[in-house]
């Protein structure tokens, strides 16, 4: 059974009079344990079809099911209870809180988790920090960190909770190439690991360490392949 | 989350812009302070005036000119003879007129207080001479000019003789010292008892006085069950002796001391409710303060919001977070207000003489309006935080 299913998605906006057809028939599915890259030119559709796999954002029209369970008609507690305990966020800007420190941005998804993952929330965050490789920064708040170190602190709080898929959205974006090899090599690991991750990107390179690579244009899938995951960044 | 997370939550934000939050809840400060001061000095008002007509005598009835009309006043001394002679619930009663006087004599003059009275006047004020005797009936009816003064006259014009026998002049009247009062000390709102002249009623009105009319007439009823009985007689008897008829209205007003005390503490109270209130004006301007930076501060912080739902927080999670930051804040500028509050009072107490009253139940409810301040003024602000689309506030600079 896929983690992700996408049926006949469609996601419009009125602006004024004119309707903004953002995703105009969208047919995914995603097994676990995949590597997804999603493409586009900006405009393409490829935010908006985050932003819904991500239940930031509710379709138009369309079903979608995540992890076995239909999103369709969740309340906006319902979504928030879904992005807290099944996806994970990696921002293009790391988004991680300033002045509080690495191990607490950590712990703050399963602060709001209300069904008792909250218990040892500080040993889980530090086993997370410890899985990215900074168990020796779990005090240092976001400013002290490097480009390439913020971002694993928001790889380890978006792992911290377990969840079904991890989203990233250009996750390197921010960084140079040394720190984007790094963080494409840790994302592989972790898939490696059996985590599933959609990643968002525009670049061809970083694209290339997926291993399946879905094209949009103008709200629609206009290209599909599986690729041997390269790494060629 | 929890309660605990949220306040430590909220402190940690308050602690991060520390100036900003003590500039916010001055305005609290300011306000809990001058609403609890300002009630403070009402309610020990009303304590001192209470005090001070309890001591003015005991069983106390008085008649008075009916109220807010001095011109229609028609007691005079006969009346007051007539109660004391014919009042069955009347233990003492005495006609009192009085004036501002200079009296000179011994070793130079002193302004004071010139009080004609009747020799029942010392039994209702439970007062006593120290020295000397008090002036008679006769003295009374012959018009006697004979004088009793008060401690602080006798200390001020005669320091170290004994007045007792020596002359001296009230408003060119030449008068004999028969007695020194018994000191009293200060009263409840701390005027001197004892800056005090007292002379015969009918030399006062004879010959200190153009008119012939008492200010009041001062009983003491036989004892506290009949003050009611006394009371009901007094009117009687006073409606006999000015002729009225059935129909016509008491020209004159008659109070036992619950009725004095009430009239004199309804006004305090009324300054204490005007007080308060222009002091809670500015714990209300205080709570638009806090409005103002929970707005900016839910702007400044949008992106910050945006994680938060990003990673699973629900809408009331946010609400709930700047409400209780709003909380917080107000409640413990509350709190330092409380807190300066208790020291202007002892200031005010200890430097100035005032007497300033902070009951404990005002504090609580103070600390409990700060706290509601902070739910009214920051639910917009919250309400405003919570309603923010997430992937708007992940975007925000």
């Amino acid at each position: 059974m896929p983690v992700i299913e996408l049926r006949g998605i469609k996601r419009h906006y009125s602006l004024g009079e004119v309707t903004v057809r953002a995703l105009d028939g969208v047919d995914v599915d995603i097994e676990k344990t995949e590597f997804v890259a999603i493409m586009g030119a900006s405009g393409s559709g490829k935010s908006t079809l985050m932003n819904l796999i991500g239940c930031l954002d509710v379709p138009t029209e369309g079903s979608y099911i995540l992890d076995g369970l239909d999103t369709s008609g969740a309340t906006d507690d319902g979504l928030a209870e879904i992005r807290n305990k099944k996806i994970g966020f990696v921002f293009q800007g790391f988004n991680l809180l300033q002045k509080t420190t690495a191990l607490e941005n950590v712990e703050l998804p399963l602060l709001y988790d209300r069904g008792g993952g909250g218990r040892d929330a500080a040993k889980k965050a530090k086993a997370a920090l410890e899985r990215v490789g900074l168990g020796d920064r779990l005090h240092h708040i976001p400013n002290q960190l490097s480009g390439g170190q913020q971002q694993r602190v928001a790889i380890a709080r978006a792992l911290v909770t377990r969840p079904a898929i991890i989203i990233a959205d250009e996750p390197t974006g921010n960084l140079d190439t040394e720190m984007s090899r790094g963080i494409m090599t840790l994302f592989r690991e972790l898939n490696e690991s059996g985590i599933t991750i959609v990643m968002v990107t525009h670049e061809e390179d970083i694209a290339a360490w997926a291993k399946r690579k879905i094209i949009l244009r103008d709200g629609l899938i206009i290209r599909e392949l599986r690729q041997d995951a390269g790494g060629a960044a | 989350m929890n309660a605990s997370t949220l306040v430590r939550l909220s402190l940690r934000s308050i602690l991060r812009n520390r100036m900003r939050s003590l500039l916010t809840s001055l305005g609290i400060i300011i306000g809990v302070c001058s609403v609890i001061v300002m009630v403070a000095i009402g309610e020990g008002s009303q304590v001192s005036i209470r005090e001070n007509i309890a001591s003015m005598g005991t069983n106390l009835i008085m008649v008075t000119p009916p109220r807010g009309q001095n011109a229609a006043n028609r007691l005079v001394i006969e009346d007051a003879e007539k109660v004391r002679r014919e009042g069955v619930y009347v233990g003492a009663a005495s006609g009192v007129v009085r004036s501002a006087a200079t009296v000179v004599g011994g070793i130079g003059n002193w302004q004071t207080t010139v009080y004609g009275v009747e020799p029942d006047y010392l039994r209702i004020k439970e007062w006593n001479t120290g020295e000397g005797d008090f002036f008679t009936e006769r003295d009374v009816a012959v018009r006697a000019k004979k004088a009793v003064i008060g401690a602080t006259v006798a200390k001020q014009l005669f320091p170290d003789d004994n007045p007792i026998g020596k002359q001296f002049r009230i408003a060119k009247t030449p008068f004999e010292i028969t007695g020194v009062l018994e000191a009293k000390g200060s009263n409840a709102m701390g005027s001197d008892q004892d800056d005090i002249v007292m002379v015969p009623l009918s030399t006062a009105i004879g010959r200190l006085r153009r008119s012939k009319y008492l200010q009041s007439i001062e009983i003491s009823a036989v004892s506290e069950e009949r003050m009611d009985e006394a009371q009901s007689e007094i009117e009687a008897i006073l409606r006999e002796a000015h002729r009225l008829g059935p129909e016509a209205d008491n020209d004159f007003n008659v109070m036992n001391q619950a009725q004095i005390i009430e009239m004199a503490s309804s006004i305090a109270k009324t300054l204490t409710v005007l007080l308060g209130a222009i002091a809670g004006v500015s714990l209300f301007v205080g709570g638009i303060g806090i409005m103002n930076i929970m707005l900016v501060s839910v702007t400044e912080r949008t992106r910050e919001i945006g994680i938060r739902l990003s990673v699973g927080a629900r809408r009331r999670d946010i609400l709930r977070q700047f409400l209780t930051e709003s909380v917080v804040l107000s409640l413990s500028g509350g709190l330092i207000g409380i807190i300066l509050a208790l020291a202007f009072a002892a200031l005010l107490e200890s430097a100035l003489g005032l007497r300033a009253i902070v009951s404990p139940l005002f504090i609580l409810v103070s600390a409990g309006f700060a706290a509601a301040v902070g739910i009214f003024f920051g639910y917009y602000p919250a309400h405003k935080a919570s309603a923010m689309n997430p992937i708007d506030a992940l975007r925000a600079d």
